[in-house]
């Protein structure tokens, strides 16, 4: 059933945390996403963005040592909380913030907002309001790469909430059936909105699940960067060699509320603030330190420069055209070709 | 080119195997269309001729399915998805209408879902009410999806041919009767145009418009009327989205008069829209009589063959409607 086996014991020496480079990516793509995140809760709470958003933030190795799996070639699919699956996979903080702030240069130039960020480019298939809505779609592109015969993967990150979605269930089950290149990332944060899933779920974890469709099963630690990355690198590699899919399920935590409506009133200051002290990047860069690959000057310089590329981005991002309701009826479908 | 008479099921597979031919990232997935050959034996052959790669048989999962088709359609197949029954599609909705209809549009532009969705809908089979709807109205009514009803052996190949091509998604609703009827149909691969409405049948008293079925009954109907000196024009309206009004609009003027008619229960029916667009324009101006319906009852589609029946309108309904409306003063 479920795979128990520490995967920091397993790979030693094959750490993100391991080595300067793949540390400093690391912590750079964990800040880029905490600290967009940030920004983008103040933006809202000062009135200056609109419409709604969930926050990743204290899910950030997740989503970054999870896309550290990946090659460019690969694909992703995303949910509603999915700036940092966006930023792991390199999408561009700028169009990224332009997007939520209703901007023609955003990436849907302005038709999609937080929920529905996608980044042809980098392989990102989108971002989805629909929980589990991806999951299947996540098995047809997968179906597509073995049918060209090309050895892409598709990730497809999802939370524990999805996993009582009948999609869920059909699209691991053809994924499974027709041994397909995708590795399923569940992010269990504990709550399906209110929903705990100590309440939705009759079995204990949501790894468990893989048994169903004879599929390997693991829980990993999801605040831990290496960790993440390691489960993640060998499920990319079974997907890729040919070897089907697996269920990762990502066990952490969203500080914030669901989004914007959210009071927290199905759980308790202390459980948040015993996640907090879980803080993935602080682990990451006391880890990092220890081992005496990056400095703590390095780890601040870091967090610093990335403060500032977000500060770019707010600032191209604000001076850009806002999103141009003329083309609105000419941008519902691909035009023919003659 | 040259025609022969083949079937309207024929013509339909006829197609997917030139489109296939045609182009390598064309496939078909669906429930029981391999070595079954469908459940209304629609891809037949095509199992033998492409192998279970192409002609690839799913789960019982429509939702899995449809979702799967949108993911292979977004990095570069072309999927044309079969659902048993267009009742199924309930099952899948959400893929269809909030993932494969809004892609384009919502994210951006960059990309799209070339995805065909085939499906048999009506009744007539004694099959009851969750295999026997017309359910053509919802997804004419979300913006992204392109619907296409064809009514000819030559339209079930050529609307189709021009689904596939297209790189948007098309939901392509066949009806089950007329499966097994016949008709002529080009061998090369000609496409029947998306949005383009077609005069069937030219007339001078009165103008039937239909969908599906409906066609081939308001021909039959012209041939009664025809020999009580009534001459109606019939329009078959080939895509209901998008909605091309122009012969609709031409033969309202001409005639004066016009019948709307629609398998489906009447009530916020797809005829519903062409009345409304009709009393929109300047056409009404030009009618003698107020505009009329003649469509399914609202009710669920029941299984004894009489009430069947009673529900949709048949040859002798529209011949009465149509000496109804030229009663009309």
């Amino acid at each position: 059933m479920t795979n128990t086996i520490d995967p920091l014991l397993a790979h030693p020496g094959q750490e993100l945390s391991a080595n300067a480079e793949t540390a400093r990516t690391t912590l750079q793509g964990m800040w880029a996403v905490r600290l967009f995140e940030e920004a983008v809760d103040s933006l809202f709470a000062r009135g200056l963005m609109h419409g709604t958003m969930h926050l990743s933030i204290g899910q950030e190795a997740s989503a970054i040592g999870a896309s550290a799996a990946l090659r460019a070639t690969d694909f992703i699919t995303s949910t509603h909380r999915g700036h940092g699956h966006c930023i792991g996979k390199g999408a561009d903080l700028t169009r990224m913030m332009a997007e939520l702030l209703a901007k023609q240069t955003g990436y849907c130039r302005g038709r999609g907002g937080s929920m529905h960020i996608a980044d042809a480019a980098t392989g990102n298939l989108g971002a989805n309001g629909i929980v589990a809505g991806g999951i299947p779609i996540a098995a047809g592109a997968a179906l597509a790469q073995k049918m060209q015969g090309k050895d892409n993967v598709v990730m497809c990150f999802f939370g524990d909430g999805a996993t009582n979605e009948g999609a869920f269930h059909e699209a691991v089950n053809l994924a499974a059936i027709w041994q397909l290149p995708v590795v399923f990332v569940c992010e269990n944060n504990k709550y399906g909105m209110s929903f705990s899933t100590e309440k939705s779920m009759h079995v204990e974890h949501v790894a468990d699940r893989a048994a169903a469709y004879g599929i390997p099963g693991v829980r990993v630690e999801g605040n831990d960067a290496d960790a993440m990355y390691l489960v993640c690198q060998e499920a990319v590699d079974r997907a890729r060699s040919g070897n089907g899919p697996t269920l990762v399920e990502s066990v952490t935590y969203r500080w914030k509320g669901h989004s914007k409506s959210d009071k927290n009133l199905y759980r308790t200051k202390e459980e948040i603030e015993e996640w907090r002290a879980k803080d993935p990047i602080v682990q990451f860069e006391n880890k990092v330190i220890e081992r005496g690959v990056l400095t703590r000057e390095d780890v601040d310089a870091i967090a610093a420069i990335t403060r500032d590329k977000i500060r770019v981005a707010i600032q191209e991002a604000t001076t850009a055209p806002d999103s141009d309701p003329a083309e609105l009826l000419s941008s519902v479908f691909r035009a023919v070709q003659a | 080119m040259s025609n022969r008479i083949i079937t309207y099921s024929e013509a339909i597979r006829e197609a997917i195997g030139q489109a296939m031919e045609a182009d390598p990232s064309v496939f078909m997935l669906g429930e029981d269309i391999g070595i079954y050959g469908g459940a209304f034996g629609v891809s037949g052959d095509l199992y033998h001729r492409f192998g279970a790669e192409r002609i690839r048989d799913t789960p019982i999962s429509e939702l899995g399915i449809v979702g799967a088709a949108v993911g292979a359609a977004l990095v570069g197949m072309k999927p044309i998805v079969e659902i048993q029954f267009s009742d199924f599609t309930a099952q899948a909705m959400d893929q269809i209408v909030n993932q494969a209809a809004k892609i384009h549009f919502m994210l951006g532009g960059e990309l799209s879902v070339p995805m065909v969705l085939r499906a048999p809908l009506g009744s007539g089979t004694g099959a009851a009410a969750q295999h026997s709807q017309s359910l053509e109205a919802w997804f004419a009514h979300v913006p992204g999806l392109k619907v296409v009803m064809p009514a000819t052996a030559q339209d079930a190949k050529g609307l189709l041919l021009s689904a596939i091509d297209d790189p948007n998604p098309v939901i392509v609703l066949e009806h089950k009767l007329l499966y097994k009827t016949s008709g002529p149909v080009t061998e090369d691969a000609v496409r029947t145009p998306i949005g383009v409405s077609h005069v069937a049948k030219h007339g001078k008293d009165a103008v039937v418009v239909a969908t599906g079925v409906m066609v081939s009954r308001a021909l039959e109907a012209a041939a009664i009327l025809a020999e009580k000196g009534i001459d109606i024009a019939v329009i078959d309206v080939r895509t209901l989205s998008p909605l091309d009004m122009g012969p609709i609009e031409d033969a309202a003027r001409a005639t004066g008069r016009v019948l709307l008619v629609q398998e489906a229960p009447k009530h916020v029916g797809f005829m519903a829209e062409v009345s409304a667009r009709l009393a929109e324009g300047r056409s009404l101006y030009y009618l003698d009589a107020p505009i009329k319906r003649l469509a399914g009852l609202d009710v669920p589609i029941p299984y004894a063959p009489q009430l069947e029946r009673s529900v949709v309108p048949q040859i002798d309904n529209i011949v009465s409607a149509v000496e109804d409306l030229m009663r009309e003063p």
